[in-house]
């Protein structure tokens, strides 16, 4: 297809990325201190690109919403990263990790993008320990490792509950270091409101500083997009309170495509909803699916009892107890996939076996593991985690279960982007959670991780020299020409727009009404019905948000209403979108469940024949349909088949 | 097991404009707040009620709301983070405050984070201490395999002790002498355990300490208030390491 080039190297799979760095482009060390780049968000993909790029010479510039970079929600990761190092003798390899992602992610992954993660993932380690992260370790002094869902052997490497924070401060360190030697400029407290695009390639960012409230130009050679997913769309669920998807919407719009916007994931382990002045839900890590076993009570009018509080867990004899995930699919139990374990806990909870006032939950109990292994080991394992589930729910988790639900977690689709990791405009590069490229349509446990640090640390600072290197001879971005200035007033006009409604409602209610829509409809369970019905309420509710929102505070200073009313008004857009794109995939695979194509037990069950393609989306203008391309997946080197974790 | 609900609660927050302007408490009534919301969905409420009425809402730092990205900074009822120990501003729970309470809400109160808006303030300083040394000098790529070295596990396992700060600046808020000793030593004993960092510990901990200093940060006189009030429990003893280290460098000199 003339439009969308996936620009895969020729060869052998397993050789595709060292053929492909053969004959790539390279900048020499006189020429990269001559070149800008703009880095957008530093968490864990941004952060260990910014470093990696200044160490290299290349003048960079970060920007984050935080007041520190180190603050990005790649913090938030609790437990793990994935890496094929075999340390455990378990048969692991590159193969086997490239083989389980593709399949975890429901064959909806590139195979090309898949393998060299698997390939870069345990230099990732080296890079990590180098730098002082205290990574968990044996007796003997070496690294351990844990399991996590969708795998058949232990790969995950952790750091307590806490492995996000401490590979995030590894990154932030290495860019303190850059920071001081003048190499990498960090903005923080920043927000990113529009990509500038100079004869069709990137050449520069508005950002509105969000202490002042001024809106600023910035100009580069190479725009690096690493700004996270856009799962506050709901309102509810794991993100912190400001990620959000403005910069990736904008540049959308500025003519990057779309890939796959509906895939979202939910993650089975969350702390329930508590009421209706829920701010954010909580994940209780994946991990504890390693010790911590999964049940509601098999018979109905024990999970009433629950439901009423004339009856607690422990009132339940084990005989009684369903351990529904050991019972579907004994092969993998409590670790199967989040996609496979939130459906079944729904599933559950839908038959009237729920555990909780709401009945909305269900148990995770790690009794059993106390019993095996001692109190002591499984607070040196979880007790961070247990810690903070009493915080929230004044339970305490060492004799009581814990109550947990699913809830939205992360984005597998985001901006679209070629091997390169380049965007479909030139200079414009996506990393991270920000694009759509390795998880498919179901990401595994502890992924995350090793994908933001893999395009950070190994795969963009190769790919982005290929684009510099023509690059060479572009003289300093000049910030005052038409363009920039068309740019600027873009911003300026548009948060005026917002600004200047003065109606009655806050940016929070009409994004809480959001969630409840794209929760209801396009969540865990979407039919063509629901999804009209989303595309219906989502048009009326925006035509109201337009209509009566009310931005109090000054429009020049700090203003947090104003912020969050921009992020909400891309909401609006983004959400339509993910209704698009879920109505036009009429099947099921990961994450997205439509529940006209399941299985007779109730699994996902995919359409190869018609959908084996990644949904690329061009945005049209404003009142106009986008168009959709699509990238036709090829497996060479995986048989395509009905997953299955029995 | 359905929450309790409190009728009133009185909020004293502290308000100011911006970082030039003189700030003053002003008095809030709200109603109606489950003890299962957090102290941070609390302050949500109390904002919809004044956008409702026409004022600005009250500013304030938050984003990960699971007390690990250390962005919350709150002075509640004259502690940092609120009554409970170890815990962030975000973790606190309403169902720790009574009936009728009224509750005293202030920023961090310290030279080193001067107040931007409101509950805002600026943690830029903590940012210049690490930029002065609190890495391991390695560039990415070439690097051996992770388990070239062996690290006896009690040294990780304190390494990690240290390493969980998160850069909330508690310590020094609470500090009566706005010192930062806390904050410089997490990040220096981390790297001085760890055969990593062993080889720069010297050059880091002089750069560091003389970071905090030049910034107007306080002397250490050992009072333990800051590993009172850190969320993340981070012990005094590492600033015990941290002064070794000074020492050892400095003699080195």
């Amino acid at each position: 297809m003339a439009v969308l080039d996936a620009k895969i190297p020729e060869g052998p799979l397993k050789d595709k990325w060292s053929n492909h760095k053969a004959k790539i482009g390279v900048v020499s060390p006189a020429n990269k201190k001559k070149l800008d780049v703009i880095i957008v968000g530093t968490g864990l993909a941004g952060g260990s690109a910014a470093a990696s790029l200044a160490e290299l010479g290349y003048n960079v510039t970060t920007f984050c919403y935080q007041d520190s970079p180190r603050r990005a929600h790649s913090i938030a990761a609790q437990g793990g990263i994935n890496a094929a190092k075999n340390y455990t003798n378990d048969n692991d390899s590159v193969y086997r990790l490239f083989y389980e992602t593709i399949k975890g992610g429901d064959y909806r992954a590139r195979e090309a993008n898949v393998y060299r993660l698997a390939e870069v993932s345990g230099s990732i380690i080296d890079q990590c320990v180098a730098q002082g992260v205290p990574f968990a370790r044996d007796y003997g002094g070496l690294l351990a490792n844990r399991s996590f869902g969708g795998a058949l052997v232990s790969r995950t490497f952790y750091a307590r509950g806490q492995t996000g924070q401490q590979l995030l401060l590894g990154a932030y360190s290495a860019m303190n270091r850059q920071i001081a030697k003048g190499k990498i400029k960090s903005y923080t407290r920043h927000e990113v409101l529009d990509v500038v695009i100079v004869d069709g390639k990137a050449r520069g960012v508005i950002a509105r500083d969000l202490v002042t409230g001024k809106i600023e130009r910035f100009g580069a050679h190479a725009v690096v997009l690493a700004t996270g997913g856009y799962g506050n769309v709901f309102f509810l669920s794991t993100n912190a309170m400001g990620c959000n998807g403005s910069a990736a919407w904008q540049a959308y719009k500025r003519g990057a495509m779309f890939g796959n916007p509906c895939f979202v994931q939910i993650h089975p382990t969350c702390i329930p909803v508590h009421g209706d002045q829920q701010s954010k839900l909580t994940l209780m890590s994946e991990s504890l699916r390693n010790d911590g076993r999964v049940w509601v009570p098999k018979k109905k009018e024990d999970a009433e009892a629950l439901q009423k509080g004339t009856k607690t867990a422990n009132d339940i004899p084990d005989e009684d107890r369903d351990f529904y995930l050991e019972r579907r699919y004994p092969a993998f139990g409590n670790l199967v996939p989040r996609d496979v374990a939130s459906r079944a806990a729904k599933e559950r909870c839908d038959a009237g076996y729920g555990v909780n006032n709401t009945g909305k939950a269900v148990f995770l109990d790690f009794k059993y593991a106390i019993k095996e292994f001692g109190h002591k080991v499984i607070e040196e394992r979880y007790g961070n985690l247990f810690q903070m589930y009493q915080k929230i729910t004044d339970v305490d988790p060492y004799n009581y279960p814990m109550m947990i639900y699913p809830a939205i977690h992360y984005t597998m689709g985001g901006l679209w982007v070629d091997y390169n990791l380049m965007t479909t405009v030139p200079g414009l590069y996506a990393i991270g959670e920000c694009n759509f490229s390795d998880h498919g349509a179901n990401r595994l446990g502890a992924s995350a991780l090793m994908q933001g640090l893999a395009d950070g640390y190994f795969i963009l600072p190769y790919t982005i020299g290929d684009y510099l290197s023509k690059e060479i001879q572009t003289p300093k971005i000049d910030t005052t020409t038409k363009e920039f200035e068309e740019a600027e007033k873009h911003v300026t006009d548009r948060l005026k727009a917002l600004y200047d409604i003065k109606g009655t409602k806050s940016p929070d209610h009409f994004h809480k009404a959001l969630g409840i829509i794209m929760w209801d409809n396009i969540g865990m369970g979407r039919t063509k019905e629901s999804l009209e019905t989303a595309i219906k309420e989502i048009a009326a509710l925006k035509k109201e948000f337009y209509k009566d929102l009310r931005v109090v505070g000054d429009f020049t200073a700090m203003n947090n209403e104003l912020e969050k009313a921009a992020r909400v008004a891309d909401f609006f857009e983004l959400a339509e979108l993910m209704a698009h794109d879920a109505l036009d995939r009429n099947e099921s695979c990961g994450g997205h469940c439509r529940l006209e194509s399941v299985t007779e037990e109730g699994e996902a069950k995919r359409d190869d024949e018609n959908y084996k393609y990644v949904s690329v989306w061009e945005y049209k203008g404003d009142d106009v349909a986008p168009e959709l391309h699509k990238e036709e997946l090829v497996y060479e080197n995986i048989k395509v088949q009905q997953r299955s974790y029995k | 097991m359905a929450d309790k609900i409190l009728k009133e609660i009185t909020l004293k927050v502290w308000r100011q404009k911006d970082a030039k302007s003189k700030g003053k408490f002003e008095t809030y009534k709200i109603h109606n707040i489950s003890q299962g919301s957090s102290f941070l969905e609390m302050l949500d409420i109390l904002n919809e009620q004044l956008v409702s009425e026409g004022k600005e809402p009250v500013a304030f730092d938050h984003d990960c709301r699971e007390g690990i990205c250390g962005t919350c900074s709150l002075f509640v009822d004259g502690r940092a983070h609120g009554p409970d120990d170890d815990v962030t501003t975000c973790q606190l729970h309403m169902r720790r405050f009574d009936e009728g309470a009224t509750i005293t809400i202030e920023p961090w109160r310290c030279g080193g984070f001067p107040v931007i808006k409101d509950l805002i303030v600026n943690r830029g300083a903590y940012e210049q201490i690490l930029q002065a040394g609190g890495y391991v000098s390695v560039n990415t790529g070439g690097i051996p395999d992770g388990n070239a070295i062996p690290i006896p596990k009690p040294a990780a396992d304190e390494a990690m002790d240290a390493a969980a700060c998160i850069g909330c600046g508690a310590c020094a808020a609470t500090c009566k002498n706005s010192s930062a000793m806390l904050f410089v030593a997490a990040k220096v004993s981390q790297l001085a355990l760890l055969p990593q960092g062993k080889v720069e510990a010297a050059r880091r901990a002089k750069a560091m300490v003389a970071k905090m200093d030049e910034l107007g940060f306080g002397a250490c006189t050992n009072t333990g208030a800051c590993e009172m009030e850190c969320p993340k429990s981070i012990s005094i003893e590492h600033i015990a390491r941290l002064n070794r280290e000074f020492i050892k460098a400095k003699l080195k000199d």
